[in-house]
């Protein structure tokens, strides 16, 4: 079985760097390493070839400058290969230009199955997923909890706000999997020495047959025309206990439906 | 030596600071209260391939040098395990480098496999009652048992992990009288077996997750290939170990100095007296400001050290120095935080106290202050011996 994995590398948040004032965009010429929540697609995928008894996890990611930090943490969790797209007219790529190059990377890798986490950690736009899917011709399935290759299908657990839907789909299929789920592993000494010597190949958009006015600046549907600071927060309520404190407090975890 | 970063080097402390930040200083609290040896870390550091790092390849290890299992020790100290985490696994990270570099293939291929994954634990056994520094005094005898084994009987102190080692690197006199020189002194790696080794704990200022021991050998039988190297040349080959140790311990004391500052930073930044943040006043902040600069130099110090031994070079000066600046820049460190907390840093809640009592150890050990002064100035300048 074939897994591929799509990762992005991001500023490091402890080190978050900043905006670039022109383009209102991050900053990106700072170490980048693997965002948190794709790791939890990496370990699933792990999972499921271990499972499976032989395969592949192959990582697909898109970065400036062939920039390899966070895939080589995702190379030494046990990932056996990955795919680099890098190009300069690139730069300024919305979700759906990066949906793109990704979709035609993953395409040849001919997968069983794409994993992908449900959301970045610094974009947050949260429909690269599903984008990949619409441009691949497959299914989707997002939110995943647990997922399982039974009989050429996936069984699918599928986080709703009540519980959880049971969901088959045939292979190949993308699927978002939730923050959180699997405990991703760490990088072993041994991982991290073998992650040197396994491939990673290094992309262009020639190589891909990407027009580059469909993707980067010159082919983005949105702009980013203003950033600001984000409200402070604002007090909060205290809540005097005259002997119904706790049932005020039950009441306004109740309105927020976190009870 | 290369300043740039090493892409390698990233990975291991990114992975190493991930798993250590499960253990955090509350579970270093409790083990050293407990006197508890830290099992659940030590397996996740096992497992991860972090002990057996600097074991050879070929034995199932990591193959990595010095300044990789340093820096892992380093990772360590400073997550706020400080001496309780980080010496949990150094006997084992380099411990058995005489092993490695001496032993015959029997032991090497008994051995060695099992140390690479974490499975075995090896103590350390040279200092005697009366042989402190002066390891010429040893008493502790292997005599010959007549089938070309050995019977060890004598009084070890300081043995650390005694209590949860399986074997211990024992060096025991074969020859020679006590007091008059080197030669006479051997190597075994000798088993542990309790109906021969009475192991008592000492009870000591810190790092008390993980035991010093005083260990009474009596008549423990010795098969002839637990000597490692050649009979007599033990102090020579324990001396091959003891740079990298200095090293590692460098290393180790960066790391502790590293955890009292952040902690003192964060106070110093949100402590407010008469009106203002503590760290605000220099007083506060520059003996802060200096304790980063010296933890800085010592950890260079180390660093240069370590690329030496990893290329073969000569590192006697360098390896003691780094130990030197490092206990100094990391006792400072601790010392000062505690300063900053107050009486906070006297409690046991905010961890400083217990950087401070661990930070104090590498002052005295594994060899005093005074006598690396003493190597630095009878070995490195030539100047007359003083002792």
């Amino acid at each position: 079985m074939k897994v591929v994995v799509c990762v992005k590398q991001i500023p490091d948040p402890a080190d978050p760097g900043a905006l670039d004032p022109e383009t209102n965009t991050l900053k990106r010429d700072t170490k980048l390493i693997l965002d948190e929540s794709d790791s939890y697609g990496v370990e699933m995928a792990l999972q499921l070839v271990d499972a499976a008894g032989d395969g592949e996890v192959h990582l697909v990611s898109m970065a400036a400058n062939n920039e390899v930090g966070g895939l080589r943490t995702a190379l030494a969790m046990g990932a056996s290969s990955a795919t680099i797209v890098s190009d300069d007219a690139l730069g300024g790529s919305d979700a759906l230009g990066t949906s793109k190059v990704l979709a035609a990377a993953i395409a040849r890798q001919e997968p069983d199955l794409v994993l992908a986490g449900t959301e970045s950690s610094d974009g947050y736009t949260g429909v690269v997923p599903e984008q990949v899917a619409e441009l691949m011709g497959l299914p989707s399935v997002t939110f995943a909890k647990s997922i399982s290759i039974e009989g050429g299908e996936a069984k699918i657990q599928r986080q709703t706000e009540a519980g959880y839907d049971d969901v088959e789909c045939p292979l190949p299929v993308v699927v978002s999997v939730t923050a959180g789920v699997v405990e991703p592993r760490y990088p072993s000494f041994k991982g991290i020495m073998a992650a040197k010597s396994k491939p990673v190949d290094e992309l262009d958009l020639d190589a891909l047959g990407i027009d580059a006015a469909q993707v980067g600046w010159a082919g983005a549907g949105q702009e980013i025309v203003a950033v600001d600071e984000a409200p402070a927060r604002e007090a909060g309520e205290v809540i005097e206990d005259d002997g119904d404190a706790h049932e005020r407090i039950v009441a306004f975890l109740d309105d927020l439906k976190i009870l | 030596m290369d300043f740039a970063p090493n892409p390698d080097h990233e990975l291991i402390i990114e992975a190493v600071e991930a798993l250590c930040a499960r253990f955090d200083d509350s579970y270093w609290s409790e083990h050293d209260q407990r006197h508890e040896f830290p099992w659940d870390f030590y397996r996740e550091m096992a497992a991860g391939g972090w002990v057996g790092i600097a074991i050879p390849e070929q034995y199932g290890g990591g193959g990595a040098g010095i300044a990789e299992a340093a820096l892992v020790l380093n990772r360590v100290a400073a997550s706020g395990a400080a001496m309780n985490g980080s010496s949990a696994l150094h006997l084992t990270v380099f411990g058995l480098n005489p092993v490695v570099k001496f032993a015959n293939d029997r032991l090497k291929e008994t051995f060695l496999p099992r140390a690479a994954v974490g499975d075995l634990h090896v103590a350390f056994g040279v200092t005697e009652p009366d042989a402190g520094t002066d390891t010429s005094r040893i008493t502790t005898r292997a005599t010959d048992d007549g089938m070309g084994g050995w019977i060890v009987n004598g009084r070890k102190i300081w043995t650390t992990k005694a209590l949860e080692s399986e074997v211990c690197l024992l060096l025991a006199r074969t020859d020679g009288i006590p007091g008059e020189g080197f030669d006479g002194l051997s190597l075994f790696l000798v088993d542990l077996d309790p109906e021969h080794c009475e192991v008592v704990p000492i009870p000591k200022l810190g790092r008390n997750a993980v035991a010093s021991c005083e260990v009474a050998y009596d008549d423990l039988p010795v098969e002839s290939w637990r000597l490692i190297g050649e009979r007599g040349r033990g102090f020579h080959h324990i001396l091959h170990g003891l740079n990298p140790e200095r090293i590692l311990l460098a290393a180790m004391a960066c790391g502790i100095g590293e955890a009292a500052l952040r902690r003192a930073t964060a106070y110093a930044n949100e402590r407010e007296v008469f009106g203002r943040l503590i760290g605000s006043n220099q007083a506060v902040s520059h003996p802060l400001a200096k304790a980063h600069m010296d933890l800085h130099a010592a950890m260079n110090m180390m660093r240069e050290a370590a690329w030496r031994y990893d290329n073969g070079l000569d590192c006697g000066e360098h390896a003691n120095t780094a130990k030197y600046l490092a206990a100094e820049a990391s006792f400072s460190a601790a010392d000062h935080a505690l300063q900053t907390l107050g009486g906070l840093g006297y409690a046991t809640e905010y961890h400083v106290e217990r950087y401070w009592r661990e930070a104090r150890l590498q002052r005295i050990a594994p060899v005093s202050q005074e006598m690396t002064l003493n190597y630095i100035a009878q070995n490195v300048m030539g100047l007359p011996r003083s002792y």
